[in-house]
Order: structure tokens, then sequence, then C-alpha cells
């Protein structure tokens, strides 16, 4: 299935929001959404995952890639949003610890 | 009593939701509670994406065939595919303290149930075997 992928550009922050199951078909999307903001060197990027029910190594994958490449101009992608079982992804695999994980939109942009 | 499931798919990456709705209808008769469930479909998940990536070279249309058998004990999940044997020795999870994209799907398998086998010495194909012990408070 495909994803509904929005975002908004505000100032110094923009905020992704993807809406579905993030895998190996879909991930790309992601990607691509997320590439889109690091060319325009944007200074934080909110991933909101608030509504996707599933995401796999790719979708993670695709976070990391989209971590490192901010790092590399100084900017910041942090998550938001995370389900129980998204987020026991993150734990899993301990990225928990390397990325900067909100509880919503609101809490990454006042704090992240 | 074992309790059977066979579910065949190719290997085309939209029917991978399918695959995840069906696994998860087996966890719940098997008794698993939700967060059980979601980290069993997500192993096999990663190694049904792996047979996609890896035996089938992202070729779709290929065969996967995943029996799911429900034992009194344990649930069994056998994958098979006909793509390029694996070479077993390459099968290995990263390191996690590297931080970088890929290579996380063995490690999440291997994490996520209690046995992961692949079958050695196969003519053609590959087999994977999985299998995750019923907690007994579930059964």
């Amino acid at each position: 299935m495909s994803l509904k992928i929005s975002n908004s550009v505000k100032g110094k922050t923009a905020v992704l929001k993807i809406d579905g199951e993030v895998d190996m078909f879909s991930s790309p999307q992601a990607r691509n959404a997320i590439m889109e903001l690091v060319k325009q060197r944007v200074p934080k990027v909110i991933v909101d995952l608030s509504e996707v029910s599933y995401m796999d190594s790719s979708g993670v994958a695709t976070l990391i890639e989209g971590l490192q490449l901010c790092h590399k101009y100084n900017g910041k992608l942090v998550v938001a949003g995370l389900r129980a079982n998204v987020r026991e992804v993150f734990e899993l695999t301990r990225l928990d610890k390397i990325f900067q994980i909100f509880q919503d939109v609101e809490a990454a942009k006042t704090n992240g | 009593m074992t309790k059977i499931i066979v579910l065949n798919l190719t290997s085309d990456p939209p029917l991978l939701s399918v695959m995840r709705a069906a696994v998860s209808k087996v966890c719940e008769i098997a008794g698993f509670d939700a967060m059980d469930t979601s980290k069993i479909i997500l192993a096999i998940d990663e190694a049904c994406s792996n047979i996609i990536r890896h035996a089938y070279k992202g070729k779709g249309g290929q065969s996967i065939r995943i029996t799911c058998k429900i034992k009194p004990t344990k649930l069994e999940f056998i994958l098979e595919d006909e793509g390029e044997p694996a070479d077993l020795k390459k099968i290995k999870s990263r390191p996690l303290d590297e931080i970088r994209p890929g290579g996380l799907g063995v490690y999440i398998i291997t994490s996520v149930m209690d046995k992961v086998k692949y079958a050695d010495g196969l003519e053609a194909g590959n087999r994977l075997v999985m299998q995750k012990s019923i907690p007994k408070d579930k059964k």
C-alpha cells in the first residue's frame, strides 16, 4: 500500500507527516520525501509517525539515512508520535538511543 | 494437535501487507498478545523481504511459501523459496553500534524468534524455519 505523505515548512522547521505502513514497498516514498527536505537543507526535520501503523527495517534505514544526511549540514531530524509497535522496532534495534523521540509534533517543536 | 496454515504468495512487495494480516491472525489463534504479535509479524516480514531482495534479486512473480504450524507449545513458520541459495556463512546481523542504514533484518529475526535455522545443502532455493514458544499462560 502506498503512503500518504505531507509536509509543511515553516521557518527553520519542516514537519513531514507519514500515514500508512512503511515497508520495503513503500519506504522509497518516505525516502524521497526526506531527501527533498535534505536537499533544501532544512535545519530541523520533524518526522510525524503518529499515523504509521507499521514500520520494518527498511523504514528505519530510511530514517537513519535522513538523520545522517541532516547531521552533515548541522541539521536535525527527530521523530514524533510513535505508536507502541513502531517504538518497539526502535527499541529492538536500539535506535531509541540514537534518535530524539518525542510524544508528538508539538513537543518536538518546543523541545527538539 | 497441530494446526497448519499455508500461505502462497509471489515475490511482489505490495503483497507483504496481505502476508502481515494473515500472520497477525495466526498469532492471535496461537494466543500471543498484541506486542508479541507485532514482533512476530516484523520478523516474518523481514524474512520475506530478504527473500525478495536477495534470493530473487527484486524480481516479482516468484514463489514464496509460508507454512505456519500452531503446535501446543510453539508457533513455527517455514519459509521456502526457489531463488538463489543463500551463502549461509554470509548471513549475519551487523553490530548495532554501527549506525548505518540497512543490515538490521537478520538481527530483528534472531532477536524476536526463539529458534532460527536455515536449511543447509538444498539442491535449489532456500528454507528457513523459525519458532516462537507460546507463553504457558496464553495457551
